[in-house]
C-alpha cells in the first residue's frame, strides 16, 4: 500500500536529519514529507538535501494546520496510508509495523501509538505522566473505549481518515482532539505498543502547574469538540 | 432640565455619523456596519422620543427609565462582539487554508521546475 510518513517540523534542524535517515532505513518504500511550519532554521534544506518533499508553509501555522497540511497532500497524491511521525527524534521506525498491521487488515481506521501498553518501558517526568493518566481517563470516558496514551503524535491512518481530516483537522491540541472527533464520526480507533525515545535534543520540562493547566485547556477544547457538528459516517 | 436625554441624544448621533462617515469613505464594509447604524438608530430614537422611553422602562418594569439606554447599549455591544468573533474566526480559517493551499502549490510548482 502506498505510505506517506508525515513530519511536522519547526525548528528541528538538529534532530530532522537524524529521524529522515531512521524512516528511510526501516521503511524505505514509503515516502516521506515534511512539512516546514515556517521554521527560522535550516530545517527545510536540511530535509531536502536527503531527498524527501517538503512542504514550507509561509508562516508558522502551528502543529494542527501543520498536519492537515501533510494531509491535504497524501489526498491529493493518493495515498492510502498516512503515518504521523515527530520530528524532535521521539519516534523510532523500528516500531512501524505494529502500527501498519492493524490498519493494512482492515481492522481499524486510525492505530495509535501507545508509550503505556508496554509496560515500565517509558520513563516520564512524574507530571508529564500524571497529565497524560488524567488526561486519558477523561478521553477514554468520551469516545466509550480505553486510550492509555491520547497524546501520542505516532499515529497511522487510512484513506477515509486522511479525507475526514481535510475538512477537520482541530488547531489546537489536535492529538487527543481528533480522537473524539474521530469517535463522533464513527470511525475504529485502535492503539498499538510502542517503544519511544525521550526527545533527542533539546528540552521540554513541564512543571505541575503547566501540567494541570495543560489538562484543563485540553479538556475544554475537547468538550467543546463534543458539541460539535460531525457528519457520521 | 434633565442632562441625560441631551447627552445621550448627542452620543447617539455622533455613532450614527461616525458609522456613516466610515461607510462614505470606505473605511467600513456595509456589511459590517449595519449592526452599528441599526443599534445607533435605535438608542437615538430612545434618547428623543421621551414617551417610548418610559413606555418600555413602565412595560419592563424599570423604574429609572434612562437606565433603557444603558441596557439597550450593552447588548448592543454583546450582540456586536459575537458578531465579530464569528467574523475573525471564519477570516482565521480562510487564511489558514490560503497559507496551506500556498505551501502546497509551491511544493508542486518546484517539482515541476525540477523535472
Amino acid at each position: 500500500m502506498k505510505t506517506l510518513f508525515i513530519i511536522p517540523a519547526y525548528n528541528e534542524e538538529l534532530n530532522i536529519g537524524t529521524v529522515i535517515e531512521d524512516i528511510q532505513g526501516h521503511v524505505p518504500a514509503a515516502d516521506i514529507l515534511v512539512i516546514n511550519d515556517g521554521s527560522a532554521d535550516a530545517t527545510g534544506s536540511v530535509a531536502k538535501n536527503l531527498g524527501v518533499t517538503v512542504i514550507t508553509l509561509p508562516y508558522n501555522l502551528g502543529i494542527g494546520a501543520a498536519m492537515q497540511t501533510g494531509y491535504r497532500y497524501a489526498d491529493m497524491q493518493g495515498y492510502d496510508i498516512a503515518v504521523q511521525f515527530d520530528g524532535d527524534g521521539q519516534h523510532r521506525a523500528d516500531q512501524l509495523k505494529r502500527l501498519l498491521e492493524p490498519l493494512e487488515r482492515g481492522e481499524a481506521d486510525i492505530v495509535i501509538g501507545s508509550r503505556f501498553l508496554t509496560k515500565g518501558l517509558y520513563e516520564a517526568e512524574v507530571v508529564r505522566r500524571f497529565a497524560i493518566r488524567l488526561l486519558s481517563g477523561i478521553i477514554s470516558l468520551l469516545v466509550k473505549q480505553k486510550i492509555t496514551d491520547p497524546t501520542s503524535g505516532l499515529r497511522a491512518v487510512n484513506r477515509k481518515v486522511v479525507q475526514f481530516f481535510c475538512d477537520f483537522y482541530p488547531d489546537d491540541y489536535p492529538e487527543p482532539e481528533s480522537l473524539v472527533l474521530l469517535h463522533k464520526a464513527r470511525f475504529k480507533i485502535a492503539e498499538a505498543p510502542v517503544i519511544m525515545e525521550k526527545r533527542l535534543l533539546g528540552n521540554s520540562s513541564i512543571t505541575l502547574f503547566r501540567g494541570v493547566y495543560y489538562v484543563v485547556k485540553v479538556v475544554l477544547a475537547v468538550l467543546v469538540d463534543m458539541i460539535k457538528v460531525i457528519p457520521r459516517r | 432640565m434633565d442632562m441625560i436625554p441631551v447627552l445621550a441624544t448627542l452620543v447617539s448621533l455622533v455613532i450614527v455619523l461616525a458609522v456613516l462617515e466610515l461607510i462614505r469613505r470606505n473605511r467600513l464594509k456595509e456589511k459590517y456596519s449595519l449592526l452599528w447604524l441599526f443599534s445607533s438608530f435605535v438608542l437615538l430614537w430612545f434618547s428623543v422620543s421621551r414617551k417610548s422611553l418610559h413606555l418600555v422602562a413602565g412595560y419592563i418594569g424599570i423604574y429609572y427609565p434612562p437606565s433603557v439606554i444603558f441596557l439597550l447599549g450593552f447588548l448592543f455591544l454583546i450582540i456586536i462582539n459575537i458578531h465579530f468573533s464569528t467574523v475573525i474566526s471564519r477570516l482565521s480559517d480562510r487564511n489558514k487554508t490560503l497559507a496551506q493551499e500556498v505551501a502546497l502549490l509551491k511544493e508542486m510548482l518546484e517539482r515541476e521546475k525540477g523535472r
